[in-house]
């Protein structure tokens, strides 16, 4: 009975993700016999397939660079993001000296600062990593800080008649108590990480999904540009169902 | 336990288990009573002070239960009590204890929500307290609280439970989780802010009879504003009312707390009710 459950819990999205895909490729190949668009345009479906099968190697190669830069950025935005919100926590004279940057990382354009991570941290996937990491880090900050701040009251009085300390209520009560909230802070970072990493490689690279789609834009490809951009537009969602799904496991109690 | 009955001290006892008792926790303070006289409460961002010339003596070993309708300061005065008021309140007037201590390290605290952590098992849960403190895991042997936790767990009829997660259970099993962790705490003073107001009339029954059982030997300050608990489990009982605050004391029927609910008691809610009727005019 568990079994069949499983089956079709797991197959009813797959099933939905097919249907609409294979909507999708219907209508954009109707939109090419109708108006008879020439491939440098917009290509067949079928030309993008046959250019993922094809040329798999070297997307797989490119693919590799990008998820790379994705996760490490992500790993280092969120553990920025869960310092600096601790920061602001614990430190209360600190938060007023913090706040300003905080926001300036977010008003400035990641687009604006990328020549100059450029130049500073070089063409591989340092500066890349960097990019993703500060295009994540505002929400991560606010999301971590509101989910600190925000502790049930009874939790915190509860633990005070217990004479919890500062670090002990921060350890037992107020980290735990603010993981669902980061976890949605978590959930938008995976999904918006990816546009970091890519806009890095458009402004200088020399390897990664970003560089790839450049160049065969440049070469009128557009077939491999829609190839590229299947794999990314994949790859961002992999990730937001895995992280979804591990984020559920580890904090089952979250509404 | 050994430690609370000496309190009675009518109990001859040996001196070897007194001597043993006493080198367990020297720092513990057995029941406690405390004396509130004149108290003056007012909150730093109000211009009228919610007490004003409060009298109280909560006694040892006993049920202490303050009356009064919502917003009437009865849950103030216990926050007070607790010392979660810190640099919000200005208080004037004394609080004698006796014997004498520092009030908010005798405290365990149960308010009206349940307040188990979600992320924790029923058994953590019930074990928080062990976390918290200059000497976390008080205890040497955590092993000895863990036994210690589950023959409370046992003792309110939740030994199966010890593995679940609070959502997993109803809010009657959840209350009673929360009575257990106070009492796994094992402090003098007990102090209940509406603990039961939450359940259903069977529930709140059975759960009032079975904190009676358990907290036998604490002094304990109940709030409510449901007349008929306070008759039920008071061994003294004050009215809270007026702007501002102040406490009367009334008369208790003479019969066992917990009490079934008799004609003295009728007319006693009914007294109380007229009372509390002229503090909405």
């Amino acid at each position: 009975m568990s079994n069949l459950r499983d089956v079709t819990t797991i197959s009813q999205p797959l099933i939905r993700m097919l249907v609409s895909a294979l909507v999708i490729i219907g209508l954009w190949q109707a939109v090419v016999v109708i108006f008879e668009m020439p491939s440098f345009i917009l290509p067949s479906p079928f030309d993008v397939i046959d250019r993922l099968v094809n040329r798999h190697q070297v997307l797989l190669k490119h693919s590799w660079v990008t998820a790379q830069e994705i996760v490490l950025g992500l790993l280092l935005g969120l553990s920025m993001g869960l310092l600096f919100a601790l920061q602001m926590l614990m430190f209360k004279p600190i938060k007023r000296w913090l706040l300003p940057i905080l926001i300036a990382s977010q008003a400035v354009p990641v687009f604006a600062i990328a020549p100059v991570l450029m130049l500073w941290l070089g063409y591989g996937i340092g500066s890349k990593i960097v990019m993703a990491a500060l295009i994540i880090f505002f929400p991560v900050t606010t999301c971590c800080y509101d989910g600190l701040r925000n502790t049930p009251v009874g939790y915190l009085d509860l633990a005070t008649t217990m004479g919890a300390t500062k670090w002990q209520m921060l350890r037992h009560i107020q980290l735990p108590a603010a993981l669902p909230t980061l976890a949605s802070g978590i959930r938008v970072a995976v999904v918006i990480a990816p546009i970091g990493a890519v806009a890095g490689e458009w402004v200088g690279s020399s390897a990664g999904l970003g560089y790839l789609m450049l160049q065969a834009n440049a070469r009128m490809m557009i077939d491999e540009m829609f190839s590229a951009l299947f794999i990314l537009s994949s790859l961002s969602v992999a990730l937001y169902f895995l992280t979804d799904k591990l984020l559920k496991k580890l904090i089952p109690w979250q509404a | 336990m050994a430690r609370l009955i000496i309190s009675l001290t009518a109990t001859p006892m040996s001196v070897s288990t007194l001597l043993q008792a006493a080198s367990v926790n020297t720092a513990s303070v057995n029941a406690v009573t405390i004396k509130i006289s004149n108290g003056y409460l007012r909150y730093y961002d109000e211009a009228q002070p919610t007490i004003a010339g409060l009298n109280m003596e909560i006694t040892a070993g006993q049920w202490t239960c303050i009356l009064g309708r919502s917003g009437c300061g009865k849950s103030t005065l216990l926050r007070y009590l607790a010392n979660l008021l810190e640099n919000k309140v200005q208080w004037t007037g004394e609080i004698n204890s006796q014997p004498p201590c520092e009030i908010k390290d005798q405290v365990a605290y149960m308010a009206q929500q349940d307040l188990l952590m979600p992320w924790l098992s029923v058994l953590d849960n019930v074990m928080l307290s062990t976390k918290f403190g200059a000497a976390p895991n008080q205890a040497d042997n955590p092993q000895m609280m863990i036994d210690k936790a589950h023959s409370l767990l046992q003792k309110v009829g939740l030994a199966d439970k010890s593995g679940h997660m609070p959502a997993q259970l109803s809010g009657g099993m959840r209350q009673r989780v929360a009575l257990v962790r106070t009492l796994m705490q094992d402090k003098p003073i007990v102090l209940m802010d509406e603990p039961f107001s939450a359940l259903d009339a069977v529930a709140r029954y059975r759960l009032q009879n079975l904190a009676y059982q358990l907290l036998q030997d604490k002094t304990v300050v109940l709030i409510t504003h449901d007349p008929q608990e306070a008759i039920r489990l008071a061994n003294q009982l004050y009215i809270l009312q007026g702007q501002p605050a102040q406490a009367q004391a009334l008369a208790v029927p003479t019969s066992a707390a917990p009490r079934k609910l008799d004609a003295q008691c009728a007319q006693l809610q009914q007294t109380i009710m007229e009372r509390l009727e002229q503090d909405h005019e």
